[in-house]
């Protein structure tokens, strides 16, 4: 994974709350099986309206989404994370974010943080005045700067020092596993249990 | 969720997180915490499995692992290849996938294929007092049992492949008590729904949710996992109810269901789970379950929803801007008038199915309500079993004559119309009465408009064409509702 310190572009606003995962990519792009090729697919549905903020000029290679509240609701699918990724988002901010939505983002190196709503609005003003102006938003002072705006936002400090350090989440849990076997060997007999496959022989 | 020494008073998710601690986070890192059962279906795990196959990892534990084809599965002509192409290679995907790295999996046409939430319950996998996790939000589901159940990411899902466990920032607590006797007709969907409308589809955010109190209690197996399906809906991660004897009895002699000694050790520990009196939850929620009616959503959040004998809302009379806005879009979107009566809205479908009511007893009651009835002109009303089981369950009770008699569709299992995914959409305008759990635009198809109901109301509306209930039918269900009445 990438480091993630200050991603700074154009910033896009997203003017409607409870954007729902369901929104930000259809269920039928989820039938792809690779992990990357999505930008096509987000905010599919909205996107065929030709005035719908992302098929404004001003903000072609937009990088920094500023949502309403309730961003990332719904459905898990990680596929809203690669598809605002692979357009190019590298941040989103909004009052509130789906407690799903976030941990992905966290995990794909998207930052997603929260601002007050009162702070959602300044920008939007201020990139209505000025659509196409850049943001850029700090992850070590965990602050938003927009024109004349400084605000800041709330992130968990571990997600944080992930993406400030480019760690990948299974290396790291890797790291313990002398006490996932001690734990696994103290384990009670009635726990689940699944009747595996026979691995092909050779393997 | 605040770990202190065992003596003070805990509540039931603490004390199953506490058992599953591998390694306590310190500083503000998160927990290391175990997870017993993961469940797998073909849309969030392909690119989890590829993360293996990059990074030379093994699954850890197949043995803790299961998988079944549910989303994109078509419900007719399950022995033909999958028309559409990119289904049969997500499909295909996780078959080559479940063999590679020795997984178990039930494919269509296998008898325990079908919603993968309806399958770990009916193999007697999910259990009290252990984690079950799956890249699917709907996992809250298996809390039903007093299990810890969330859904995860697909990074996640290859997380919990290599390592069997999560690093997970425990959750914060909040009890929903349910108090009260639910009258004939009213149903567990009738109590979710109402929840979700009161704490809103934010409430639950960062919660587990508890449901607690006497309509709970009354409620069937069926009718908690119809709750707690929803929890995700009212924005928290789970929801849970403390097992019981009525737990105990749905699970004893099931497949993996514990046996002999096993049974015994496990029974005495799930006796152990309930919250303790003078535990202290970080948040409280009350429902009057005498007040219930029969509840059906108008909007395009499953917190947009009312009594059925109520109107559609004014959203100029809602006080909160952004409530406000979402209103008037959702009436938009959905084409309806502020003012109307719900009970004068006309649908073109009805879909009787989903994880959140596919189980034996849903098609029971929506089975009971249609006997020896006609389903309205014009509207196409379509039954999905949750798995193979069921519906060979429900055929041996011949709900399927009875489906087909009254001039429904009788189909195989899989999500089906839930999602448009697979070939049973909404096209675009059509209205649905719909015993899922999501009524977002184009969930059910592109421009499909849904109202969430339970299979009461369900059953009902495919009879009279308009949003109804059992009430407006002259006849009481005193059937099992959900087991409500049982
Ligand atoms: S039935 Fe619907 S909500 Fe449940 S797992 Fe399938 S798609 Fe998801």
């Amino acid at each position: 994974m990438d480091k993630v310190s200050v991603v700074t572009g154009v910033a896009v606003p997203l003017e409607r709350a409870n954007v729902d995962t369901d929104q930000i990519i259809p269920a039928v792009f989820l039938k792809r099986v690779t992990k990357t090729g999505f930008d096509d697919a987000l905010f599919y549905a909205w996107r065929q309206d030709p005035d719908f903020v992302l098929n404004r000029a001003e903000f072609a290679g937009a990088r920094v989404l500023i949502a309403g509240p309730d961003f990332g609701t719904g459905s898990s699918r990680e596929h809203a994370v690669w598809a605002l990724r692979d357009y190019g988002f590298r941040a989103v901010l909004s009052p509130r974010f789906g407690d799903i939505f976030r941990g992905n983002a966290g995990k794909q190196g998207l930052l997603a943080g929260e601002i007050s709503e009162e702070d959602v609005e300044r920008i939007w003003a201020a990139i209505e005045a000025q659509p196409g102006i850049e943001a850029s938003v700090d992850l070590v002072s965990k602050t938003v700067t927009i024109g004349e705006i400084t605000a800041p936002f709330v992130i968990d400090d571990y997600t944080r020092w992930r993406l400030l350090e480019g760690l990948d989440d299974i290396g790291l849990t890797l790291r313990d596993e002398a006490q996932i076997t001690r734990f696994e060997l103290a384990r009670e007999t009635w726990r689940p249990r699944t009747i595996p496959v026979q691995q092909a022989v050779g393997d | 969720m605040n770990h202190v020494s065992p003596a003070v008073p805990r509540t039931l998710a603490e004390k199953v997180w506490d058992d599953h601690l591998v390694v306590k986070g310190e500083a503000g890192s998160p927990d290391l915490i175990y997870i017993d059962l993961h469940l797998v279906h073909e849309v969030t795990s392909p690119q989890a499995f590829d993360g293996l196959r990059l990074a030379g990892r093994p699954v850890r534990r197949p043995d803790l692992t299961i998988a079944t084809e549910d989303h994109n599965t078509p419900t007719l002509d399950i022995d033909k290849p999958i028309a559409d192409l990119t289904s049969r290679t997500q499909i295909q995907t996780l078959r080559n996938n479940c063999a590679e790295f020795g997984v178990r999996l039930h494919p269509l046409g296998d008898i325990e294929q079908g919603i993968v939430h309806v399958v770990g319950p009916q193999l007697g996998l999910t259990m009290p007092g252990i984690t079950v996790v799956c890249g699917d939000s709907h996992t809250s589901t298996h809390g039903a049992f007093g299990a810890m159940a969330f859904g995860i990411g697909t990074s996640e899902v290859e997380h919990v492949l290599a390592t069997q466990t999560l690093p997970l920032t425990p959750f914060k607590t909040m009890a929903i008590t349910v108090e009260g006797e639910l009258r004939p007709g009213v149903t567990a969907k009738d109590i979710i729904l109402a929840v979700i409308a009161q704490i809103g589809t934010g409430g639950g955010q960062g919660y587990v949710l508890e449901f607690r109190g006497s309509a709970i209690r009354s409620l069937s197996m069926e009718g908690r996992m119809t709750v707690c399906n929803m929890s995700i809906e009212a924005g928290a991660r789970a929801g849970m109810i403390a097992p019981d004897q009525v737990t105990y009895d749905y699970l004893e002699g099931r497949a993996h269901a514990p046996k002999g000694e096993d049974w015994d050790a496990a029974v005495a520990y799930w006796k152990t789970l309930g919250t303790d009196a003078d535990a202290v939850f970080d948040a409280e929620v009350f429902l009057d379950a005498n007040e219930l009616e029969p509840f059906v959503t108008w909007g395009t959040n499953p917190g947009q929803g009312a009594s059925l004998s109520g109107n559609v809302p004014d959203p100029s009379a809602i006080a909160d801007p952004n409530e406000r806005s979402s209103a008037e879009r959702a009436l938009e979107y959905m084409d309806l008038e502020a003012g109307t009566p719900l009970k004068e809205i006309r649908v073109d479908a009805v879909f009787m199915g989903s994880c959140t009511n596919s189980r034996i007893e849903d098609l029971r009651a929506f089975a009971s309500v249609i006997k020896g009835q006609k389903k309205a002109d014009g509207v196409r009303v379509m039954v999905v079993p949750g798995s193979a089981r069921v519906r060979i369950e429900a055929e041996a009770e011949g709900i399927d004559q009875i489906v087909k008699d009254f001039g429904a569709e009788w189909r195989f299992a899989g999500c089906s119309m839930c999602l448009g995914m697979n070939p049973d959409q909404l096209a675009p305008g059509e209205r649905c009465a719909s015993t899922s759990n999501r009524n977002f635009e184009g969930r059910q198809g592109k421009g499909g408009r849904t109202h969430l109901v339970s299979p009461l109301v369900a059953a009902a509306t495919a009879i009279r064409g308009t949003l109804s209930s059992p009430w407006d039918l002259g006849v009481t269900a005193n059937s099992t509702s959900e087991g409500v009445n049982a």
